[in-house]
Formats: structure tokens, sequence, C-alpha cells
């Protein structure tokens, strides 16, 4: 398997291009008329990036969950599901 | 070392043949099936799912079952392929629980056809208390007819809350085998619950809403192989039907092993699979 350097070496190109893609998307969204204030979608975005800036191993997965609706452990009750078996 | 790269270089270019657990052929185009053969794919396994439009009726079910269970096969025995099926009512169309059940009354009279696999794809859509009620229901027929359960997990926001609530009720069923059930459209934040608790899980790649075959690869070498398939989910939506081809390639670059590589795309479906009485399929490699 490749080890770390390796691995940068071959995909430093793509990582620089999507850094690129990224940030020509939000110019894009900027440049545009029409106002997207308090569209939080944009904050998810940001935090999203915020994430990707970290030192952390499982960025991917943060990421997942930034995106995701909370799941409520409650939620049968609130459906007023028995449990079966 | 110019060896080295032509022996990289020739193992990339050759094809390994394949199962796709999951892809919806009623969908894609003759030319779809010859491609698929040309790409190594072996056999192939439907889930029945949505057609886009809301079906009308039962009977529009039952019209579905019959190409499911007749038509496809067919279409498939054409280019050397083995096709498997799945039954049932989606999660979409299980908003509507009068037509679900209409639906769920119809389905045994199916389930002894030849390439019927068992009970799928289930799940939920937007996690709503019908769509939970009808998985219920499905799960219950499952077990009455000793069958085989392929789940699908909502997409995108959704996934996280509804696969959560999938693995809470199908807890509820103590006598459910969970060696025969997959959850399917597993992805980073989803995997281990659905490994640890003892199912199988499928990878879908998407280009963009799903996984890549970047990232199923990165899911592979951080979780292991073990009880994890990976598929197209091709269908009439933006997808791409030769997506496991695309991860054979992507872990190839990576330096993966052939056998490990075999095992995710062809020995773990081949496993997951002949669970059910229905299915027969010998390895390439013995005939
Ligand atoms: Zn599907």
């Amino acid at each position: 398997m490749k080890s770390s350097k390796e691995i940068l070496d071959s995909e430093f190109l793509d990582l620089r291009s999507k850094l690129l893609d990224l940030a020509a998307s939000l110019d894009r969204i900027d440049r545009a008329e029409g106002s997207i204030a308090g569209d939080e979608r944009m904050q998810l975005l940001a935090a999203g990036i915020a994430i990707i800036a970290k030192d952390d191993p499982d960025r991917a997965h943060q990421i997942q969950h930034l995106f995701s609706r909370e799941f409520d452990p409650q939620w049968k009750q609130k459906f007023n599901m028995p449990t079966r078996n | 070392m110019e060896a080295e790269i032509q022996h990289a270089n020739q193992k990339l270019a050759t094809s390994m043949y394949y199962i796709d657990p999951h892809i919806h052929m009623v969908s894609r185009t003759t030319d779809d099936y010859e491609t698929l053969a040309r790409m190594g794919c072996v056999a192939i396994s439907e889930p029945a799912f949505w057609a886009g439009y809301d079906r009308g009726s039962a009977d529009g079910f039952r019209d579905y079952f019959v190409q499911l269970t007749e038509v496809e096969p067919l279409r498939a025995a054409a280019y050397g392929i083995e096709h498997f099926t799945w039954l049932c009512i989606n999660a979409k169309e299980a908003e509507n629980v009068q037509l679900s059940r209409d639906v769920l009354k119809m389905i045994p009279e199916f389930l002894d056809c030849p390439n019927v696999l068992g009970i799928g794809e289930i799940g939920l859509n937007k996690n709503t208390p019908n769509e939970s009620i009808i998985f219920q229901e499905h799960l219950e027929l499952a077990i009455e007819y000793d069958q085989q359960i392929l789940i699908h997990t909502p997409h995108l926001e959704d996934k996280y809350q509804g696969t959560r609530m999938i693995l809470d009720m199908l807890a509820d069923h103590s006598q459910l085998d969970r060696s025969r059930v997959l959850v399917d459209h597993v992805e980073e934040h989803t995997v281990r619950a659905v490994i640890d608790a003892g199912y199988w899980a499928g990878m879908t790649l998407y280009p963009v809403t799903k996984c890549t075959p970047a990232r199923a690869a990165d899911i592979i070498e951080t979780v292991g192989s073990e009880r994890l398939c990976v598929n197209s989910a091709g269908d009439w939506g933006p997808s791409k039907p030769t997506a496991v081809p695309d991860l054979i390639f992507e872990m190839r670059k990576r330096g993966h092993r052939e056998a490990q590589i075999k095992e995710v795309v062809f020995d773990n479906p081949r496993r997951f699979f002949n669970q059910s009485k229905n299915f027969q399929l010998s390895d390439p490699e013995d005939r």
C-alpha cells in the first residue's frame, strides 16, 4: 500500500483543483444577483470548510454528521409505534 | 522500474468478474447489459423500487413483479448474466398504507419464482410514521416466509436518522437472523452501526449523492471488507451501471491485493445471496 508521501504526490493536483472548484463556486454565488442572507446552507458549507481545515483523522465522518438531521432515540414514542417482537 | 510499471498497468487493464448486488435493470437499456457483460459482470440482483412516479394500483405492482421475475432474467441471460430479484413496495409509495397492504398481500404469490432472493428494497424515505409501519409489516412478512431482506436507507440529510430508525425496528425482531439482512447505501456515518450490529452492509457508488469509488475504498480500508458489498444502484436517475468496475480500478491503483478486491465484488455478495434457497452461482474460476 502507498505511503502518505506517495498519496500526497498522486493526489496533490487533484486536491488543489478541488479547492479551486470550491472557491470558484462560492465566488460565483457571491457574484450573482439576489440575496442569500440567512440561507442556512451557506452556514453549513462554512462549517464544512472549517472541518476540512482541522487536523482530525475523521473529517469525512464529521462532514456527514454536519449535513444530517438529528436522530431522536425516543422516535417510537413520538410516532406512537408499538415495539414489536 | 519500467517492468514494474508495465506489470501494474497490465493488471489495471484486466477485467475482473464481479456481481452487482443492486441495480435496476428495468430502467436500463439492452446496451447496458452488453456493457456489463463486457466489464465482467456475471450476476446481478435487482430490488423492487420506485419507478419515478407513483403507481396507481396494486395491479401495477403485479405487472412490475412479472417484469422482474420473467422478463429481466431473459434479457440478462442473453448476455450470460444471471438475474436475481427482491420484491416489496418501496419506501416512497409505502406512504400509502392501504396500497402497501394490498401489495404485501400479493407478494407471496411470487416468492417461489426461481430468481427471487427475498424481500427488498424495503426501508425509509422521509422517515415518516406510515413508512415505519409498512417497513415493520414487510419484516413480519419476511420472517413468516423465511426470506432474506434487502434494506434501502434514505438519502442525504435523512440517511443517518433513517438508518438508526431502521436498526431500532430490526432489533424489535429477536427471531430475525441478522446475517440474512443487508442494509444498503451506507456511508461513512452509518456503516459501523450496521456492521457492528451483525448485519451486512452495501455501499452504493453514485457520482454525487452517495459514495464515490475513492470514498468507498477508504471505507473498506478503515472498516474492513467483512460483510461489506458494493453496488452501482444503476437506475433511471443519475447513476453509472459500470460503477463496480470503477471501484475495482480504484482499489488496484491503490495496491490492494486481487483476492481482497474479489472478496468485496464477488465473494461477499455470493456469500450473502447463498443463504437464499433460490441462489445458485458457481465461481467462473472453477468452471
Ligand atoms: Zn435501489
